[in-house]
């Protein structure tokens, strides 16, 4: 991962909810993560001997320009959500770079960043949790939950939270007048824009937004994607967006990565790995993502087998037990992360050579649920 | 003190009747405006709305708490000197208040006179009806401090023209011929405060330890929760027995059994402790602390701010539940005789009198102190229930 990854200007086409990307890129690189690993131990017994590891997330790598979404997708279990918590320190990295740059224009590694360094580094990368319940405390109302960051980073007057948590209420469609009650009296959806507002209330570059719309309702997911995509728009952040699902991120990425198993599978702009993905994983989840066509039905064939265990990993390619296309090759080599073409980069070893069956991507229908 | 309890009940068992609409229950009423105060109710306005439905729970509060007023104003209650012994009347029954005189209200005792009955050598009392002793309400009488600090010797009650503490026995008298209702009431303030301090001791353990093991994990966490197994493998009976022994010779009984429980407290800290690590654990790994962490909110701020208004609650009622159980054991050890002895004054020491079946049959009265212990802790667990419940107004 030396260069950075330029679209050409063909490959997204113009679409109604998001601006054009060309406009939205500045052309900086914001986030570059460089080989990062994250290795749970396992303790057995009285002693707790370390009996292995598991390897959430193994060998990830990738870059997001500033502006940009890049979307990270995989099965429960992949490392995506790890991976998505290393960037923001929430865990600790086992190793690996985590390049962050900042306001000022410096690049900071995240991942080694003492703990007193990191706290101005948290305004500027946000988080989007999944569960619209249980991110909002119970007890706090929607005041102190979306002035809490600004109180905690120095904004002590009440007047001006006040102020700010109003504005921040309308961004994301919120009736101001809500402000003093508690989150129990509002939707799911209503939370998650509660949850949105909150992580804007610092003004971020990046937004780590973690399955943000996996825990709504179909009728509300498409409406708070499309709100992402217009604060996007209207503020210019940058998202890594974190889904298990293809059709979601259809609506809202640049680019996608594809994760199994600790590791990326293929990572390409959205047009290209919708329309022709190179790893047989991802033409797998693509098979899987329900089509509003009748006639495709009966077409889908799920992928064999079980995730492999991150524990113990399968030798050669990690899909390979579960792949169509696997040859004597793939069981005893690893396939080494290849770019094949400007953008885009696979983790296979027949990637070349195949050709496998994709989708359009066009359309601007709303995200399927799960 | 029975009286007392009596007098409780009365006006909390007819709640206000023109409560405003429940607002627990949007919608009956008006579902808007009810509605929008559930919304942005806090959590305390939750409880209380909870906990004001509990009717049991209501009365019990009030019960506890004209205890504790008692407790406060035990010398003013009182109306004779608990240690004045008055050898013309031991085990005197409880006198009869006769409330009118003539159609008028003008409570009045009649005089006693006390001979001894030759066949049975028991003492007899018989009522002197041509004398009649008028009860006035703040009467003078013994010197006390009124709340330690204010010298005065004014009682609630007290007799016209005679002697109270020779003539007022509204119990009856003790063994020394002492009058039953004073000396419950200094009994009361013992029983009920001495083991306060014990109680918020091992409230303030229990919750630094178990905080700091749920929070921090880890090595900490393997240290305290071994210590908790080590301390509940203790029997507390052979320990209190030789804590009791090993206490300094010269000190008095109630300093003594002040420092005991103590002591105990210093190993009864280990249940809520366990509670409190095991609400840290789950809590800990909530969204909403990770969101504040992220925000860049400090260890302090999520532990009081996040994550203590999620468990108060609970400790508040594990801290009612507990004060019973200090008053139960107060009163069993010092009947036991382990506890407190003559001449302080509790609830088991009064009721150590009546530890003979001779008593029992001859004086019941002497019993009467173990109504007030069944009262105030069948209020407490009530009281107690009632905020459990309250207490989780979102069914977390």
């Amino acid at each position: 991962m030396s260069t950075i990854v330029t679209p050409p200007p063909t490959a997204v086409p113009p679409q109604p909810p998001a601006a054009p990307l060309r406009e939205r890129l500045t052309g900086q690189i914001l986030l570059d993560v460089k080989d990062l690993k994250k290795y749970f131990v396992i303790h057995r017994g009285f002693l707790r001997r370390t009996t292995g590891y598991v390897r959430a997330v193994d060998d990830v790598s990738f870059q997001i320009q500033e502006g940009e979404t890049l979307a990270l997708v995989g099965e429960t279990g992949c490392g995506k959500t790890t991976t998505s918590r290393c960037i923001l320190r929430a865990i600790d990295p086992t190793s690996g770079q985590i390049l962050f740059r900042t306001e000022s224009g410096k690049t900071v590694d995240v991942a080694t960043i003492s703990k007193r360094e990191l706290r101005p580094l948290r305004r500027q990368m946000q988080m989007i949790f999944q569960d619209p319940y249980s991110s909002l405390n119970p007890r706090m109302t929607v005041l102190d939950i979306i002035g809490e960051p600004l109180l905690v980073n120095g904004v002590k007057s009440r007047r001006e939270r006040i102020d700010r948590v109003e504005e921040l209420m309308r961004l994301v469609r919120l009736r101001p007048e809500y402000m003093r009650r508690f989150p129990h009296a509002f939707s799911g959806g209503q939370r998650q824009r509660i949850g949105i507002a909150r992580a804007l209330a610092l003004h971020p570059k990046l937004v780590v937004a973690d399955e943000p719309v996996s825990a709504l309702d179909v009728s509300v997911q498409a409406q708070t994607l499309n709100l992402l995509l217009e604060l996007q728009n209207t503020l210019g952040l940058t998202y890594l967006f974190v889904a298990h699902n293809l059709g979601v991120v259809k609506h809202i990425s640049d680019r996608v990565a594809v994760m199994y198993v600790g590791q990326i599978a293929e990572l390409a702009e959205r047009e290209a790995l919708f329309r022709s993905p190179k790893h047989p994983y991802t033409a797998a989840l693509l098979a899987s993502v329900p089509k509003p066509d009748p006639r495709l039905r009966g077409q889908r064939k799920p992928l064999p087998g079980e995730v492999a265990n991150p524990a113990a990993p399968p030798t050669g390619c990690y899909f390979h037990p579960r792949c169509a296309f696997a040859v004597e090759r793939c069981k005893v080599e690893r396939p080494a992360w290849e770019q094949i073409s400007p953008g885009h980069w696979v983790r296979c070893h027949r990637a070349r050579e195949l050709t496998l069956p994709g989708i359009e991507t066009s359309s601007t229908v709303a995200p399927a649920a799960n | 003190m029975a009286t007392a309890a009596n007098i409780v009940v009365t006006p909390v068992e007819t709640p206000p009747p023109a409560a405003p609409p429940a607002p627990t229950a949007p919608g009956l009423v008006d579902g808007r405006v009810a509605e929008e105060r559930v919304s942005v109710a806090s959590q305390w306005q939750l409880m209380w709305w909870r906990f004001r439905k509990h009717r049991l729970a209501m009365v019990s509060a009030g019960i506890v708490a004209l205890f504790y007023l008692g407790v406060i104003f035990a010398d003013f209650l009182a109306y004779a000197d608990p240690y004045a012994s008055e050898g013309q009347r031991t085990l005197l029954p409880p006198q009869a208040i006769h409330l009118f005189d003539d159609g008028r209200f003008a409570p009045f005792v009649y005089g006693i006179k006390g001979e001894r009955d030759l066949t049975t050598f028991k003492r007899v009392y018989v009522e002197d009806t041509s004398r009649k002793l008028y009860v006035r309400p703040f009467a003078t009488g013994f010197d006390y401090k009124l709340l330690g600090f204010i010298p005065t010797n004014m009682h609630l009650i007290g007799l016209d023209g005679a002697p109270t503490e020779t003539n007022l026995f509204l119990l009856g008298g003790d063994l020394q011929g002492r009058d039953l209702w004073s000396r419950l009431m200094y009994s009361t303030q013992t029983s009920l405060t001495i083991g306060l301090v014990g109680v918020t001791l091992s409230l303030l353990f229990g919750v630094v330890l178990g905080g700091i093991a749920g929070y921090y994990g880890g090595f900490a966490d393997t240290v305290i929760q071994r210590l908790i197994e080590v301390l509940f493998s203790i029997p507390s009976i052979p320990l209190w027995m030789g804590l009791a022994a090993a206490m300094p010779r010269d000190w008095g009984i109630v300093q003594v059994y002040f420092a005991i429980t103590v002591i105990i407290s210093l190993i009864g800290w280990t249940t809520l402790a366990r509670v409190v690590r095991g609400r840290f654990l789950s809590l800990r790994d909530e969204d909403f602390v990770k969101a504040a962490e992220l925000a860049g909110a400090g260890p302090w701020r999520i532990i009081f701010v996040h994550l203590a208004p999620l468990f108060l609650s609970h400790i508040i009622a594990a801290t009612t539940l507990a004060l019973p159980a200090m008053i139960i054991s107060e009163t069993a050890l010092s009947f036991l005789g382990l506890g407190l002895r003559p001449p302080a004054m509790s609830w088991g020491v009064l009721l150590q009198q009546a530890q003979n079946v001779q008593t029992v049959a001859l004086s019941p009265w002497l019993m009467i102190p173990a109504i007030p212990v069944t009262i105030v802790i069948l209020a407490f667990n009530f009281l107690g229930d009632g905020l459990r419940d309250a207490a989780d107004p979102y069914g977390v």
